[in-house]
């Protein structure tokens, strides 16, 4: 299984939640987060940051069904 | 290289009104960390400019959770309860955040602004039918976080004045004696067991109730971290808003051509909440400590592994690496995000309230009290003293009657 993330920038406050949560999938860079990787193997750490994430800029989704897994609505 | 650590009121002297003391900014010319002691705890490192402060608070090899056993370094007595948000580092904090983080997202509370606007127009009714003059902290400032968090949390907003006493006991740095801050946490452990026990009886549609429900029916958290959470939401939630609403109007007409930009347009008002948030530092100390887990090169030292360091966000707010002319308020102002709600796995669980909340205070006091200003002198204005948050304990204000 491989999951796929995005973060939209645009969105983005550049709270840092993301990469101090999960800090092999998220950077700050310039005060606005990205994802390290777009492509992972699941990871719990990875839905944290989706689900912690102030302004929900951050989606995660299965890369076959395109199902969304975080963040909950 | 580890200097001797000076003590911070030998470093600083006493902040007056929203001053910074010129010594932050020599601190960040010369070297960002220093060696400090503050009024309890072990020594600790100083971080004053921007960058640094970011890694200290964003980096996971700073860590809140280490902290555990140590005697911390703290401007407070209380060190907090034990399982507070603020004492974990993910993936446990994670699992304690995501219980209340929901509730805090910018589309949710976009949901609560219409209440929070009909608060603040209910607080300005009252203080047009009584005055002019009024008393910005008592009329408006406090009642108006006050009732969203309770509403929010499922804390009834006629118990007020004891959960402020309380509240104020978890913040005291010397306004209380250690025996009363003792005392008061403990009241407040008391008190919000009771709401507790009332919501499992009567189950309820609020935050508490749905902390209750992720206890008893699904065990994502103990009872210890169920009333901390309650606890720091109910105290959190309202005392710096509560300040910062006083803090900005004071800042704001004291800069008069600030304020006629933001009367001239109120839609500027998101962006002056930025500003405002940088310019005003809300407190005038440090911040939690974090421990280091591992030797890291920060700012030009070796901070050791088991070192606290604390951070200065009013002073990496002013960092000239990082901002034009930071000591100037600009409403206008376009560069980096501030370091106002902190940054991090503990960035301010109600950041994006208290923007909303902030946003519509100073919308409604600009729209609806025209000529708005201090009733008598600057000298008419209280200051808090001996806690953790800066700003007015009485603001006296008065307006253009229509």
């Amino acid at each position: 299984m491989t999951w796929l993330i995005e973060v939209d920038a645009s969105t983005c406050i550049g709270s840092g939640i993301c990469a101090g949560t999960a800090p092999g999938h998220f950077a700050v860079v310039d005060g606005v987060s990205h994802p390290v990787r777009a492509e992972v193997d699941p990871a719990d750490p990875a839905i944290d940051a989706a689900e912690s994430c102030p302004v929900e800029a951050i989606t995660i989704r299965d890369k076959e069904t395109g199902e969304t897994l975080a963040p909950e609505e | 290289m580890t200097t001797t650590a000076r003590s911070w009121s030998e470093m600083f002297g006493a902040s007056e009104r929203l001053s910074i003391d010129p010594a932050f900014a020599e601190l960040r010319r010369e070297q960002s960390l220093r060696r400090v002691r503050l009024p309890y705890g072990e020594p600790a490192w100083l971080v004053t400019r921007y960058e640094d402060a970011k890694v200290v608070l964003g980096d996971p090899r700073f860590s809140r959770a280490a902290a555990r056993g140590r005697d911390e370094p703290r401007t407070r007595f209380h060190v907090g309860s034990p399982g507070s948000l603020l004492h974990h580092d993910p993936p446990e904090h994670s699992r304690l955040r995501r219980l209340v983080a929901k509730a805090f997202t910018a589309r949710r509370v976009e949901g609560l602004r219409p209440r929070a606007q009909q608060i603040a127009d209910q607080l300005i009714d009252r203080m047009m039918a009584q005055g002019p003059p009024a008393e910005l902290v008592e009329d408006f400032a406090l009642p108006l976080p006050i009732t969203v968090i309770c509403e929010l949390l499922g804390v009834p907003v006629e118990d007020r004045v004891d959960f402020r006493l309380w509240s104020d006991a978890f913040l005291s740095t010397t306004r209380f004696t250690p025996d009363q801050v003792t005392e008061y946490v403990g009241r407040m452990r008391e008190y919000m067991a009771g709401l507790i026990a009332e919501h499992r009886e009567t189950p309820r549609d609020d935050l508490i109730g749905a902390l209750v429900t992720a206890r008893d029916e699904q065990d994502r958290l103990s009872e210890e971290e169920l009333l901390a959470m309650a606890e720091g939401i109910l105290v959190a939630g309202h005392e710096t808003t509560a300040s910062q609403i006083p803090n900005f109007v004071y800042t704001l007409l004291t800069h008069p051509e600030q304020l006629a930009a933001l009367r001239a347009d109120p839609g500027l008002i998101p962006q002056a909440v930025e500003e405002l948030m940088r310019y005003v530092p809300l407190g005038g100390g440090a911040g939690s400590a974090r421990y280091a887990l591992e030797d890291v090169e920060l700012g030009g030292v070796t901070v050791r592994a088991g070192e606290p360091v604390v951070v200065a966000l009013q002073s990496a707010n002013r960092d000239e690496s990082i901002y034009t002319h930071p000591d100037t308020l600009d409403l206008h102002r376009q560069e980096a995000s501030h370091v106002g709600f902190g940054h991090g796995p503990h960035h301010c669980l109600g950041a994006q309230l208290a923007r909303m909340e902030l946003q519509v205070a100073l919308g409604a006091l600009l729209r609806r009290l025209p000529g708005l200003r201090f009733a008598g002198t600057e000298q008419d204005i209280v200051w808090k003293t001996g806690t953790a948050t800066r700003g007015p304990a009485r603001l006296p204000i008065t307006w253009d009657r229509p």
